[in-house]
């Protein structure tokens, strides 16, 4: 059966769809030019028309779910709503069309914006000196990382392990291996916190840094922050912040406030820049000023009424981007929180909290879910119940979900707990969506009772049926053979 | 606020439902001595009103649009056709995220593995994986995963590579251990082969060279193969996707991995991103590759469907062990590639390309006319160093007349005195050509 259409499948020879004008120049003789030996042959591209174009990638397009689409709740993913203003001001085409070497002169729109922009997400988080170089999340984890590598180079100390909660998301340890330290782990606590006394245990003069998330993947805030800073900068070892989770917490508290010497944050979740099918995002990472000489070049700076890219970063790791980072997600996030500004920027934590707290509620009786916790702007709930008791899994809940028109939470992480989905409804769902979530929930908690195999088969519903993995991981089948 | 979607009263009613007095309530977890006392220092919200008008003030300070733009090293203002724009604002792509939730993101896979296979037909590659960051990014994971391969701890960059490649190589490098090693350049502008070859020793995993140079030079390809031949090492190719319409995929001449920056394919310039790197490998290396891999397969009805595939490399089940950290990658930027080669196809690719190459060695045939200008080394693709005696002022006469004439060398190298670096794609005009030339004294 066909299934999935392919654009190789609409061509026929000698179709045309782009065509540029007459050359103007005279024409050239390529194995003169470039040489015999290196002309290739045809390129083997499609043959397609402009609508023939235009027909394949909307119908694609409409077999995914975007935010515009319906509920989003993808935990540690902070689907909020992206703003539709900040995709015009990104087009603006003084921004896209400028190239990352032309003179500074004519780049003061976008240096000033680099520069603002650093310094806002300064004041946001409490931190001295920001770099919007790396490209996302992960990327400024591996910046970060090496941050502190070359911080500890330079003070002269061999320092060969990182620390992460067994909470942590898997890039946190990926990036601290790229980064060369090994990863030792650290076991969260009945509560899902930062087990302390363990912690105390694992940290000596071998340690460079603890990789943290707070709130942390559970949604827990770790109350306990000034303890943990104290237990790493007792032994010289520094603390490091996933930002991932910041939207539950801006203008509440800060990492900068909370010990945190290095954080990363994600443009794309915080603020507001949408998440284009896996990116781009953007990885903005924010030092103290100890670490300040240790950020990757260049940054934006000023002189006078000029703005300018300072090379002039003593200790610099160097580049992690081959240019600046991603400028026209970066602009988006610039113009989010011009949009929102102090009050708003708190509101929108706030109300993503109030938003996960009030869902949790409405749904925490058809699951396992630690007793009197407070979660902040997302929650993780076990679906164990289910397993045992209807042999319905998380992954089942989440292909039925796709049926009912919302996507589903995170599932199967964090690794701590069984059966997991981690739910972040973000502040711009109203109530009437998480009331229509909560229902969909119920309902198939309903069809759960009724026997396993509906659940099991989902989704019914969806442009194609669940999917076989295991098919696509034996065979391989990665291009298109024709 | 905005974006908030909330009745005051459905607030009201949702803290009830709580029992809670207010929102602060859900803080109280929060020690009090961590928590921020005051508001944060921010400027005040704008309205969109407000906000559009001073985002289109700042965006005119950059004078970039007003300029004919003949500058490239590694970003190059080729067309971004209007098709390409108008289907990578459709929001069903761009407001989704990384295809966890397969049978509801068909969209976004069908893409990626169009994507794949186009980006594997260009280079020759086998596998081709969803994107790393960009150009630069995509060398640094190239030589961790070579290292990985190979079991060893340094690499060999020839001396004409991108200057801010290999410096992001060499950032990776101090992150993973590994011991990046460029040479030097000719004074034409190629590798210097017998240096290379004579840094490559029992540690070496694998050596970089770039197609075409940075200096826009052709190298000699076979000598690339014929060095990592002999001495059992990996090549890894940095290419410029746009080039391979008209020359011969790496493949051809050895390349075990081929990287390099998509931006030229259907992506604006943006100050330098975001861009999207691709890397394509021999099948034999295919669990080895960093980034997401889509793969076909068949939903329960037996139809065609596409999925996220050999996962065990990632970060998400291999954590510490993953052949990579990366988690989101250029997603949006490689539908744009994607788009725009469907669109071009065989022949507007081979188009853009022959234009490109054609407009620059009517630039240099032109040139080579004068003894005001010398070219170095006509042997180029679509960029090309030129000597001008008096570089500094011609390049600010230029200014004056709207013209980014190209990217002054000393940038990179210091010693490269009043060397022109210029890029020629397909919307150059005749007449911007002839203007430049002009301007850099060649009459
Ligand atoms: C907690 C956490 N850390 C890090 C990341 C990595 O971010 P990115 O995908 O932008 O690289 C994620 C992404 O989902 C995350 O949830």
């Amino acid at each position: 059966m066909q299934g999935i259409p392919l654009i190789f499948e609409k061509t026929k020879t000698g179709k045309e769809g782009f065509r540029l004008s007459p050359l103007e120049v005279p024409k050239v003789d390529l194995s003169e030019t470039l040489g015999e030996d290196i002309v290739r042959d045809e390129v083997n591209l499609p043959e397609v028309s402009e609508l023939d174009v235009i027909r394949h990638y909307t119908e694609l397009s409409r077999m995914n779910f975007g935010v515009d689409n319906g509920f989003y709740p993808l935990g540690s993913c902070t689907m909020k709503y992206n703003p539709k203003i900040n995709e015009e001001v990104a087009a603006m085409p003084g921004f896209t069309e400028l190239h990352p070497y032309a003179p500074e002169e004519i780049s003061q729109g976008t240096l000033e914006v680099m520069y603002d922009t650093q310094n806002l997400l300064a004041e946001i988080t409490g931190m001295d000196n920001f770099t919007l170089q790396p490209a996302a999340g992960a990327h400024g984890e591996l910046t970060g990382i090496l941050i502190i590598k070359k911080y500890l180079e330079h003070k002269g100390e061999k320092r060969t392990k990182i620390i992460v909660p067994d909470s942590a998301h898997g890039t946190n340890p990926a990036s601290a291996s790229h980064g060369g330290f090994d990863i030792i782990k650290v076991k969260s606590d009945s509560e899902g916190l930062v087990d302390i006394e363990a912690l105390k245990e694992l940290v000596n003069e071998d340690v460079a840094a603890l990789m943290l998330t707070n709130p942390n993947t559970l949604g827990l805030f770790e109350k306990n922050i000034f303890e943990i800073s104290k237990i790493l900068h007792e032994k010289g070892a520094l603390l490091y912040y996933d930002g991932a989770n910041l939207n539950a917490v801006m203008g509440i508290v800060r990492p900068g406030d909370m010990g945190f010497d290095v954080v990363h944050l994600n443009l794309h979740k915080t603020f507001s820049t949408p998440h284009g099918g896996g990116g781009p995002g953007s990885g903005a990472v924010g030092v103290k000023a100890f670490l300040r000489d240790f950020l990757p070049k260049p940054l934006a700076a000023q002189k006078g009424q000029m703005y300018y890219l300072d090379y002039d970063i003593p200790h610099s790791i160097g580049k992690i981007h081959g240019f600046y980072g991603n400028l026209g997600v970066v602009l988006k996030a610039y113009a989010y929180i011009k949009s929102l500004g102090a009050k708003g920027l708190k509101e929108a934590s706030e109300i993503a909290t109030l938003n996960a707290s009030y869902l949790l509620k409405k749904i925490e009786d058809m699951f396992e879910v630690p007793e009197d916790i407070l979660f902040k702007h997302e929650f993780v709930v076990s679906c164990n119940n289910w397993k045992e008791k209807f042999g319905v899994r998380a992954l089942d809940v989440a292909k039925r979900l796709l049926d009912y028109g919302f996507h589903p939470p995170t599932i199967y992480f964090p690794l701590i707990v069984d059966e997991a989905l981690m739910v972040e409804p973000t502040e711009t769902e109203s109530k009437d969506t998480l009331d229509a979530f909560a229902d969909a929930l119920r309902k198939i908690y309903q069809e759960a009772k009724e026997g396993p195999d509906f659940l099991k088969s989902a989704p019914h519903d969806t442009p194609v049926r669940r999917v076989d993995e295991v098919k696509a991981a034996r065979e391989m089948k990665l291009i298109y053979e024709g | 606020m905005r974006f908030i979607s909330h009745a005051p009263s459905e607030i009201e009613e949702m803290l009830e439902t709580l029992s809670i007095p207010g929102v602060k309530s859900l803080f109280d977890d929060v020690p009090n001595d961590v928590k921020l006392a005051r508001d944060m220092n921010l400027p005040r919200p704008l309205s969109e009103v407000e906000l559009k008008r001073e985002l289109l003030e700042i965006s005119k300070k950059n004078k970039a649009a007003d300029y004919v733009n003949f500058i490239g090293a590694g970003a190059y203002d080729h067309h971004v056709p209007a098709v390409v724009k108008a289907m990578v604002s459709r929001s069903e792509f761009y407001t989704s995220y990384t295809p966890y939730q397969a049978e509801r993101s068909q969209g976004t896979l069908a893409a990626i593995f169009e994507y794949q296979t186009m980006i594997a037909k260009l280079t020759g590659m086998d596998v081709v994986n969803a994107s790393i960051y960009d150009g630069a990014s995509s060398l640094g994971e190239a030589i961790s995963m070579a290292c990985n391969i190979k079991k060893k701890n340094k690499v060999v960059l020839s001396g004409s590579i991108h200057p801010e490649y290999v410096a992001t190589a060499k950032t990776y490098g101090f992150g993973a251990e590994i011991d990046v090693v460029p040479s030097s350049y000719t004074t034409s502008y190629e590798t210097d082969w017998k240096q290379v070859e004579g840094l490559i020793d029992g540690k070496t995993a694998a050596l970089v060279i770039s197609m075409p140079n940075f200096f826009g030079v052709l190298e000699d390809v076979k000598q690339a193969q014929e060095i990592t031949r002999k001495k059992g090492i990996m090549l890894i190719v940095s290419a410029n996707p746009v080039s391979l319409g008209l020359l011969k995929p790496p493949s051809d001449y050895g390349a075990d991995i081929v990287v390099g920056e998509g931006q030229p394919l259907g992506n604006p310039l943006n100050f330098g991103g975001p861009y999207l790197g691709f890397m394509g490998t021999k099948s034999q290396f295919v669990r080895r590759m960093p980034g997401r891999i889509v793969g076909e397969t068949v939903d329960t009805d037996g139809k065609r469907a596409f999925v996220l595939t050999l996962q065990a490399r990632e970060q998400h089940i291999r954590r510490e062990k993953a052949t990579s950290n990366i988690c989101s990658n250029q997603a949006l930027n490689a539908l744009a590639s994607t788009i725009y080669l469907s669109y071009l196809g065989k022949k507007g690719l081979n188009d853009v390309a022959y234009h490109s190459h054609a407009n620059a060695r009517y630039f240099i045939d032109e040139a080579k006319k004068s003894g005001n200008v010398k070219i170095i080394n006509p042997k180029v693709f679509n960029e090309v160093v030129v000597e001008v005696g008096d570089l500094d002022k011609k390049y600010q006469e230029a200014l004056d007349h709207k013209i980014l004439p190209g990217l002054k060398l000393d940038r990179f190298f210091p010693k490269e005195k009043n060397k022109l670096m210029v890029a020629f794609t397909e919307k150059r005009t005749k007449q911007e050509i002839q203007k430049l030339l002009e301007l850099l004294g060649v009459s």
